[in-house]
């Protein structure tokens, strides 16, 4: 069993004694783990596929594939770069007018290869997870819908070539050599949280991951799903998470500019090359600069994953429907009355707005969610008490104390 | 080259798929629904045909939508283009509402029988 | 034969395949699946009909929520009680179902299709089905049926937690 094909042997591979070069038989190859995600696919291909007998079969079939097909159908309307030149016949690849609502709508076509595999496996845990990591997933989508509104109300325009064209004017409509990324602004910076909060429960990702974690009813839904129908699940799982990171990326993060510094307007104002030169940079190597961006963001996944630990399911749902919900609803009001007030009294004017009605919505949050609670029982501290009987009294041994023979 | 994928011109569909096709398959769906309503025994099973009917009406809607007439043509076709759209979001949303409630009343129903008949749901026959 | 042509044959082939399995197949499991089909073929029959935003909103609202609802009411259903449609065709109702469906077919082929095969298909501008448009529309001209309708929304949302609580 140890001397199958597959990942723990991806740190160096010793080549056979019958390898043809006879110079190099028998020498360990250092590979420094850069093969391990080609033997990981090796071994869930070589792997025993097994089908369990009592599964109702077209839909087990099916639902991996349902899984993988929105996480790749996920990225049409990324903008790899902008919308002029080279660049303008081939990105993004359907330039419709409702770019990031079809990114919404296909993910939220996600949800149908993890009820199905759970319901096909005919087993009551896969089930039962199944329809937990569904009801997970369509209640993220709300507070991603939310503040996704944000941005596109701020922009006027659904598609992501104009959010990106957006963002590269001038910080606040007042500082001139500044791009305008959203996730600066305050109300851009509160939706990129609530955002990639929302987009880390949408993947089934850690901290989110109950339906699919290992020690949580077996392995939740693909329980019965083994070497590539698995393996399928969790590239649907990877893409998905790339192509959000380029959402998110798009939307806030200034999507294809390298940094948030109008270089056109440096170059203008000190007459240096240089600007000039990164400039024409930033429009010929947008697409890899997004996908770096893209890079960070699955990068900023795996840290997390690493890093927290999971939510329990009932708190993985307030979270979602009690706190990101209502502020990325309240977000939304506030951008509406920046918009008015920008549009009204210029750019000073529609921040003052901004921030009184942040203000005024905090403070009404915070009356409105103090008085909700006066009334409900304290059940998010479980305190156990321990029952004895009145005679016996615990007492507690000091270890230090003890004597030990 | 690729700029041929990006807009695909709907005068084309204008031209070249007539009106009653579109209504066709709004008839062929409206039917089957109509169909499965009278038919079927499960109530989750009668309650997606009705849906079926209202998808049926929608694409109607909309296909009148996108080729006005030659009387509406000469007044305002934009205005019943969207007129057409409109009607089709309210009776989305009226569907969305409609579902949660009644699947709520299902489960509320058939939480407690040991099957589940529409035709069981007989206690207020006169 | 245009591309346009093609392509909507195909979809309409894979609507009416998904109707008829909503209305045909014993397992509700696998009707609701038909009538996803259906729902997602039939926002890319609005895609080619230029409504861009009621396209995707029919894939948003209708087969992204309401069906995945309606599979969730199944699953728990069918976990308590494990039965399914059987008798279906040995039924009378099957053929007065028929016959009403027939009957259906042939007076909206008689009054609808057949006098608006030649008066209808006028051209004019394009951009009906842009958000930007129906944003336009629904806050100008019909921001009632708007508010209305956000309303019947709250409705709908209070009135199915109330009927989930088990006690009120």
């Amino acid at each position: 069993m140890q001397d199958r094909i597959g990942p723990n042997r991806s740190g160096t591979i010793t080549l056979p004694d019958s390898f043809p070069l006879k110079g190099l038989a028998g020498k360990k190859i250092r590979t420094f783990g850069f093969i391990q995600p080609l033997l990981d696919g090796v071994k869930l291909f070589t792997k025993e596929d097994i089908t369990p007998s009592a599964v109702d079969r077209k839909i087990y079939f099916i639902a991996p594939a349902l899984a993988l097909f929105p996480a790749f159908a996920l990225g049409a309307t990324l903008p790899w770069g902008p919308n002029f030149g080279l660049y303008g016949i081939l990105t993004p690849v359907a330039d419709v007018e409702i770019g990031v609502l079809y990114a919404l709508a296909i993910s939220s076509l996600g949800a149908y290869g993890i009820v199905l595999a759970g319901y096909a496996s005919n087993n009551k845990y896969s089930l039962m997870g199944g329809l937990r990591a569904s009801a997970q997933l369509i209640s993220y989508e709300l507070a991603m819908a939310m503040s996704v509104a944000c941005i596109v109300m701020a922009v006027g325009s659904m598609k992501l070539t104009n959010v990106v064209v957006e963002q590269e004017k001038p910080l606040w409509g007042l500082l001139e050599g500044v791009q305008n990324w959203f996730i600066l602004t305050p109300f851009g910076f509160i939706a990129a949280v609530i955002f990639l909060i929302a987009v880390i429960a949408e993947t089934n990702r850690a901290p989110f991951d109950l339906p699919e974690a290992e020690n949580e009813l077996i392995a939740g839904y693909h329980t019965e799903y083994s070497s590539m129908k698995f393996a399928v699940f969790f590239m649907g799982e990877y893409a998905a998470m790339f192509i959000f990171s380029g959402i998110f990326a798009a939307l806030f993060l200034g999507g294809y500019n390298i940094l948030p510094v109008n270089w056109n307007h440096l170059y203008q104002s000190t007459g240096n090359n240089l600007f000039h030169i990164i400039d024409n940079a930033n429009y010929w190597l947008a697409p890899i600069v997004f996908l770096g961006k893209c890079f960070g963001g699955i990068t900023f996944f795996v840290w997390l994953r690493a890093t927290l630990p999971r939510l329990r399911y009932d708190q993985l749902m307030d979270l979602g429907w009690k706190s990101l919900l209502p502020i990325s609803v309240a977000n939304f009001i506030v951008v509406g009355i920046w918009i008015i007030g920008t549009s009204l009294y210029g750019p000073i004017g529609g921040w003052g707005a901004a921030i009184a009605a942040m203000v005024i919505t905090l403070v009404l949050y915070l009356n409105i969610l103090s008085v909700s609670k006066k009334g409900a029982p304290a059940n998010d501290k479980r305190t156990v008490t321990m029952v004895t009987s009145p005679k016996r009294t615990v007492t507690l041994v000091d270890p230090a104390k003890t004597e030990t023979p | 080259m690729f700029n041929i994928l990006h807009q695909i011109p709907i005068a084309a569909v204008h031209d070249e798929i007539p009106l009653a096709a579109f209504l066709g398959l709004s008839l062929a769906m409206f039917a089957l629904g109509s169909l499965g309503v009278l038919i079927r025994k499960n109530p989750v099973v009668v309650f997606m045909c009705i849906e079926l009917m209202l998808n049926a009406v929608n694409l109607s809607f909309l296909s009148f939508a996108a080729y006005p007439s030659a009387a509406v043509a000469a007044r305002d076709p934009f205005a019943s283009a969207m007129a057409g759209q409109s009607m089709v979001i309210c009776v989305m949303a009226i569907a969305a509402a409609e579902v949660a409630v009644g699947l709520g009343i299902i489960m509320a129903i058939f939480r407690y029988r040991n099957q589940v008949d529409v035709d069981d749901m007989n206690t207020m026959r006169g | 034969m245009t591309l346009n042509q093609v392509a909507f044959i195909i979809l309409a082939v894979i609507a009416l395949l998904g109707g008829i399995g909503v209305v045909f197949l014993k397992s509700p499991v696998r009707s609701a699946l038909a009538l996803v089909i259906n729902f997602i073929t039939l926002g890319m029959v609005y895609f080619m009909l230029g409504h861009q935003m009621l396209g995707i909103s029919q894939i948003v609202v209708y087969a992204g929520a309401i069906m995945v609802l309606f599979l969730f009411v199944i699953m728990i259903l069918r976990s308590q009680h494990p039965e399914e449609d059987t008798s279906l065709w040995k039924d009378r109702r099957f053929a007065f179902g028929l016959l009403g469906g027939a009957l259906t077919v042939a007076l909206i082929y008689n009054f609808v299709i057949q006098p608006t095969q030649s008066t209808y298909g006028a051209t004019f501008d394009r951009d009906y089905g842009t958000p930007q448009a129906i944003g336009k529309v629904f806050f100008t001209q019909y921001v009632y049926p708007f508010e209305i309708i956000s309303v019947l929304l709250l409705l709908g949302v209070v009135g199915s937690i109330m009927l989930a609580k088990r006690k009120f």
